[in-house]
């Protein structure tokens, strides 16, 4: 079977109506990127998960970030798009405007070489990610460890996909089917899906990120839940395991014990965070507790747009107090996040 | 090693010796030699005026430096007017510690860009500030338009084709590569656009609209374009010139190349019927032997006259808005 | 969620490999992978998170030809 006849098969798709929810950011990116939504069918949905690292860190976890970068003898890291989310007050990307040292990177790995050349200024990575980026920070961490670096942090919001999923699928009946992560699924394996889909009667199906795998993997997804499968299936095999990877698996257990810890929008979720173990403390820029997230607009239906139980539009304020310029609350603050998505396209596709 | 310091901005001897060490050796030329408060200059007719300030770091980079790009910048933006640059001012500002053959070698390159452009420095200025060894750099243009009519950005009409002269990305890689330590052959594709625009003036090509596709990249400028010209455009993602290298790139940061900055590229709306002509006359050129039709100009759609103004027609057969650039187009990895 | 890569890796030294992106060059942490020189890994923030293994990917393209089986129940054994 080739593409054109996917295509062409959804095209005469008759089916019930079907959501179907992409957990991870880098599918929402590439089903935007693909065009894929203008190819389904009225009756299938897509909406866009809670797997956006940025759109969940709680405002007083970007606080901590900014007071820290704020101080004279610390420099702070992270990636390119955590810069410009809002905390309390401000962004990243505003302390940098008022002086303050932050920088973007590309690996957290990179530190290591800072901060022993830096040895007077306390190095903070901003750790934010889901359980593709943990072993890298567990990886960091465990080196700084081992050459004996002072002088080098994480500010850890690190997040456990299952949990949140468990959630959604608790909240009423909002999501028929995953479109598993699929890098995530690279450490945690595509069986890690299994008990969350007998116990759900939902199906699973990991996909890596070419619009073709992805169309493929809605219409493995679409099919099953129209025959009533609920069985995990695995679109990815060139990188992702049944068991994942063990080897990173047992680097965060070593490094990191799980804890409740704050979505952004969505509130506490037990055992959904990721902690620096007692043993790795020294290396804590102060990741605990971080739990205040007051939402910037009270009105803001974020909380039902993520877990899939309102379209972004039906948001009273959707379009018009918040627009990516002016977001009122976090899903409008990502590109990724799925009110900024639903601005771009404007409810035309 | 000798360096700029603070006193080389006294305005008293030292700053003498390092105009005449290097800017008046490299520039010179009759009009700046007259070493006068202000260049004189015979203006006939109608001229364009523009003008562009650089602050790219690294000031060197492969395919360039900050001086090849102040020129390059400030000259496409007259060329694409539909003038002929004539005159450039130079504002340089310096910082203490820059070294002096590095300030050599881009008032050097600064001037073979300028011969390239054929225009010439008519005016020149340095500050000299406390920092790091940075360069700073502002070039204001001038170009004649003689009987031409300027080309103004609302030229496109719905059936024009829509022309890229060639593979996008390529500066805008190169920079952050640097920045963030990636080995690769990517080079900055910094140039004057002069022969692609001569090339199209002497097959006669008319030409509906022209820009440089700089900041923002393709999807912003060209969302400019047609937002002037208010007309819809339906691109083909296929089409799309990006070479491996750059498109590999774009994928390890999650980069998307519609957005990404280049300094020697251009878009332009020409008339359906002369597109073929259009791309036989950039592919004479060595900048623009890449050129390609990218799309095609649309009607505003009457019903709803705030729709999407861009949207690209993917491989898979789907559909997506383009906007423009918002933000600051950071790398995305997790 | 997580941009990854699939390189090449040209060179190993210790723990550390060079690996080739079609031309772009990074220096990767092979930390939580078995890999050696000519394997594909799949890179993410300037770690290799797993080997590629190139017979299942084809595989996944001969799945690609013959869909169907793809959609019959319980079919991930296979697959893998
Ligand atoms: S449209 Fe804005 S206010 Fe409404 S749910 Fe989305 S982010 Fe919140």
């Amino acid at each position: 079977m080739t593409m054109r006849e996917i295509i062409e098969d959804f095209r005469h798709w008759d089916g019930p109506d079907i959501r179907i929810m992409e957990v991870c950011g880098t599918h929402t990116a590439a089903i935007l990127q693909g065009g894929i939504r203008s190819l389904l069918p009225k009756s299938i949905t897509l909406l866009s998960g809670p797997g956006c690292p940025v759109c969940i860190t709680p405002a007083a976890y970007i606080d901590k970030a900014v007071e820290l970068a704020m101080r004279e003898d610390c420099r702070l890291y992270s990636f390119g798009d955590m810069l410009k989310v809002k905390g309390s007050v401000r962004s990243l990307a505003d302390a940098k405007a008022e002086g303050a040292h932050v920088r973007f990177l590309y690996s957290p790995l990179d530190l290591l070489e800072i901060a022993e050349k830096d040895p007077g200024h306390l190095h903070v990575f901003a750790a934010v990610g889901f359980e593709t980026t943990a072993p890298v920070y567990a990886m960091l961490v465990k080196k700084a460890q081992e050459s004996g670096l002072r002088n080098l942090k994480i500010l850890t919001a690190l997040r456990t996909i299952l949990p949140a999923l468990e959630l959604i699928l608790d909240s009423g009946d909002p999501v028929d089917a995953f479109l598993a992560p699929g890098h995530v699924s690279a450490i945690i394996g595509s069986d890690a899906y299994r008990s969350l889909a007998q116990r759900y009667n939902r199906p699973f199906t990991v996909a890596g990120f070419s619009p073709d795998h992805i169309l493929l993997a809605i219409r493995q997804l679409a099919h099953a839940v129209r025959e009533g499968r609920h069985d995990v299936c695995n679109l990815y095999p060139g990188a992702v395991h049944q068991e994942g990877n063990r080897k990173a698996q047992a680097l965060l257990e070593n490094v990191f014990e799980p804890g409740p810890s704050v979505w952004r929008g969505i509130g506490i979720i037990p055992e959904s965070g990721l902690f620096l173990r007692e043993s790795f403390t020294a290396f804590d820029a102060g990741s605990r507790g971080l739990d205040s997230d007051p939402p910037a607009n009270p009105a803001c239906r974020c909380t039902d747009v993520i877990l899939g139980r309102i379209h972004p539009a039906s948001c009273p304020m959707f379009g018009t107090v918040c627009t990516p310029q002016e977001a009122q609350g976090p899903c409008m603050v990502s590109d990724e996040g799925s009110c900024g998505i639903w601005y771009r396209f404007r409810g035309e596709i | 090693m000798k360096q700029v310091m603070m006193v080389h901005g006294s305005g008293g001897t030292q700053t003498a010796g390092l105009i005449s060490a290097i800017f008046a050796r490299h520039l010179s030329n009759p009009v700046l030699d007259r070493m006068e408060d202000a260049a004189v200059l015979k203006v006939g007719g109608s001229c364009v005026f523009s003008t562009d300030s650089f602050v790219v770091d690294p000031i060197r980079f492969p395919g360039g430096d900050i001086g090849k790009l102040a020129v390059c910048g400030t000259v496409n933006d007259l060329l694409c007017m539909g003038a002929t640059p004539r005159w450039l001012s130079a504002g340089f500002i310096l910082e203490e510690g820059l070294p002096f053959d590095i300030l050599d070698e881009i008032v050097c390159s600064m001037n073979a860009a300028c011969v390239e452009a054929g225009v010439i420095i008519a005016a020149a200025d340095t500050k000299v500030i406390e920092g790091n060894g940075g360069l700073f750099l502002n070039t204001t243009g001038i170009g004649m338009l003689g009987r031409r009519r300027p080309i103004r950005a609302d030229g496109g009409r719905p059936g024009d084709a829509v022309i890229v002269s060639g593979q996008l990305g390529d500066h805008h890689a190169c920079i952050l590569s640097h920045r963030l330590g990636i080995r690769n052959g990517i080079r900055s594709d910094c140039a004057v656009l002069l022969p692609l625009v001569d090339a199209l003036r002497s097959r006669r090509i008319t030409v509906h609209a022209m820009r440089d596709i700089t900041r923002g990249g393709l999807a912003t400028v060209l969302n400019e374009l047609c937002l002037s010209s208010r007309v819809r455009c339906r691109l083909e993602e296929v089409s799309i010139p990006v070479s491996s290298e750059v498109d590999a790139f774009c994928r390890i940061l999650g980069l998307d190349p519609l957005y990404m900055g280049n300094e020697g590229k251009l878009l332009l709306f020409v008339p359906d019927n002369q597109s073929a002509q259009a791309l036989r006359a950039l592919h004479a050129t060595e900048s623009g032997r890449h050129a390609v039709r990218v799309g095609t100009l649309l009607a505003p759609d009457p019903q709803n006259v705030n729709r999407t103004r861009v949207v690209l027609h993917t491989r898979l057969g789907g559909e997506r808005p383009v906007d423009s650039l918002s933000g600051e187009g950071l790398p995305r990895i997790c | 969620m997580c941009v990854a890569v699939p390189g090449e890796i040209l060179s190993v030294d210790g723990d550390v490999a060079t690996v080739d992106f079609f031309g772009n060059r990074m220096r990767v942490s092979l930390g939580l992978v078995d890999a050696k020189i000519g394997d594909h890994v799949l890179v993410h923030a300037g770690c290799a998170i797993e080997v590629m293994r190139r017979e299942q990917a084809e595989e996944l393209l001969v799945l690609l030809a013959e869909l169907d089986e793809v959609l019959a129940p319980e079919r991930e054994g296979r697959v893998r």
